[in-house]
């Protein structure tokens, strides 16, 4: 897994998942559909496991969502990573399915570090809406995700 | 359709011989060198000679392959060779193939083994992955979830949250480990006593998780040798058969990454524990003593729920007053686990199933006439039911 300009790895983009990145390049979240049954999967993959169509396309969803998780990163971690400890990520639930997950950052605006939320405001449930980073050297934008409203104090 | 034969594995086959190297933060020795070493004390432990091995079973992630031990160990012609995946899940695994190996006459005396120097070598997540194999890792490392621990402490937090689990409720696994390893000469920690003040107070690596819900990071290597059980009733020491054995990996999971599915606190152990019930003689209320994969503190928790000694949700409470600790009534890790004594991809769990069926443990449970042995939780898994 290759790295950026700061250090921080790159996500690995094939024919499969490419159409999740041109996704949020473009600002949206989507998601790989089969086309047949309809059904949305995430991570993506050739197969439907539910009817067995190979048929499928990536469809943009709400980016609304609520934590299922959270974890808080101390070192030791790679060095750009360590820089920023410690930093939150958090596991967020898709509205559209409960089973529909994806892992990212809590930040408290577009582009802004992993490491500028407070744990411990963090709470399970919370509602937040996907965010995206402007792109890196690579040309790509990562996924992150915003409290629907802002908090202040603590 | 004819029903499946439940009964083609139950007490077929025996592990005769156990056999391991020093443990230890820094061994000098080769990966290589470490596994022959252990290979060949499992197969004097058995009274066997090498010249008679004709199978062998490894982890699809060890680095010494089977030619390669086989020229060292000096083996006879091998007619079955065959690996597990899965990292920590394969220990059972590969024992489990071993006795499906001499169950069904593929050969005759099998063994198994893991040798790794995690102590010396770097830690595997500071290196860069390759695809396809770490295909969910690509969704989780870009964003700071770089480590096994990391993506422990994901379920963790949810498990916490969802059943009212604590951080003391960790801790008891911590420290009923350790106090194991202190009754162990070959614990890397048998010197190094525990408290739960030290454990509250030490320092986080992955919220919810601090530095002593993590295994400890060992060189080192260990080896069992698997023959029929009429073999073994003639080896010189008391035979451990294999009950059960069973692997599971449950619908639409993901390695590590167990998030995206309906339900990422139904782990592997559910599905292994399912068929290895099923073709056991006995049930969880007749285990007096288990070797449950500690990798991290709350897979224990998962792991007493999945194999079915509570209920759902019930594995915190189920530590509480000493209860996994000796004396209690299901000590776990009786040489200190993969927390406390070593840890070798869990594979110090099989010799240690092995010594309490034989009744020579340092921690010995009376009574243990069945052993649970489990491999990792939150991978695709296997489990072990010994007896003797």
């Amino acid at each position: 897994m290759a790295t950026d300009e700061r250090g921080m790895l790159i996500p690995v983009i094939d024919d499969e998942n490419a159409g999740f990145w041109e996704g949020t390049a473009a600002g949206e979240l989507r998601v790989q559909r089969c086309t047949r049954c309809e059904r949305l999967r995430f991570p993506p993959r050739p197969m439907c496991p539910w009817c067995h169509s190979c048929h499928r396309q990536f469809v943009t969803v709400s980016g609304n969502g609520a934590i299922w998780s959270f974890v808080v990163a101390h070192p030791p971690l790679l060095p750009a990573y360590a820089a920023l400890a410690p930093y939150n990520v958090v596991v967020v639930t898709l509205d559209e399915d409960p089973a529909l997950r994806m892992v990212s950052n809590l930040v408290t605006r577009p582009g802004g570090p992993v490491n500028e939320v407070d744990p411990a405001t963090i709470r399970i449930g919370e509602h937040v809406r996907a965010v995206f980073d402007p792109p890196n050297g690579a040309g790509i934008a990562m996924l992150r995700w915003m409290r629907e409203a802002p908090v202040t104090g603590s | 359709m004819p029903p499946a034969p439940r009964h083609l594995l139950k007490d077929a086959t025996a592990i005769a011989g156990i056999g391991q190297t020093a443990l230890a933060k820094h061994l000098d020795p080769s990966e290589t060198e470490l596994a022959a070493t252990a290979v060949t004390a499992a197969l004097g432990d058995a009274g066997i000679a090498p010249s008679e091995v004709d199978a062998l079973c490894s982890y699809t992630m060890e680095a010494t392959d089977e030619v390669e031990l086989a020229r060292n160990v000096g083996t006879g012609d091998i007619t079955f060779f065959g690996q597990v995946g899965y990292g920590g899940g394969a220990g059972c695994g590969v024992v489990g193939l071993a006795a499906m190996a001499v169950a069904t006459g593929q050969a005759r005396v099998a063994v198994a083994w893991r040798s790794r120097k995690r102590g010396s070598g770097p830690r595997p997540w500071t290196r860069p992955i390759a695809a396809p194999g770490d295909v969910p890792m690509r969704w989780t490392r870009p964003t700071g979830l770089l480590r096994p621990v990391d993506e422990v402490a994901m379920l963790t937090r949810r498990y916490m949250h969802e059943f009212g689990a604590t951080r003391n409720h960790l801790a008891n696994v911590a420290l009923a480990c350790r106090l194991h390893a202190n009754r162990n000469p070959g614990a890397v920690m048998y010197d190094r006593p525990l408290t739960r003040d030290e454990y509250l107070a030490a320092r986080w690596i992955s919220e919810p998780l601090c530095l002593y819900d993590n295994c400890l990071e060992t060189d080192g290597a260990l080896a069992v040798v698997v023959v029929a059980a009429e073999r073994a009733r003639d080896c010189p020491q008391r035979p451990a058969y294999i009950h059960a054995f069973a692997q599971g990996l449950p619908r639409q999971s993901q390695t590590m990454t167990n998030y995206f599915c309906e339900d990422p606190l139904r782990g592997p152990s559910w599905t292994a524990a399912q068929l290895l019930w099923d073709r056991a003689d006995v049930s969880p209320a007749d285990v007096k003593v288990a070797q449950i994969y500690d990798a991290f503190t709350p897979l224990v928790l998962m792991s007493l729920e999945g194999y079915g000694f509570c209920k759902r949700g019930e594995g915190a409470a189920f530590t509480e007053g000493g209860n996994i600790a000796l004396g209690g009534t299901l000590p776990v890790n009786t040489s200190g686990g993969g927390l406390s004594e070593a840890y070798v991809h869990g594979f110090n769990l099989i010799t240690e199933g092995v010594r309490q069926i034989r009744g020579t443990s340092t921690s010995q449970v009376d009574g243990a006439d069945v052993c649970l042995v489990t491999s990792g939780e939150g991978v695709p898994t296997s489990a072990l039911l010994l007896r003797s």
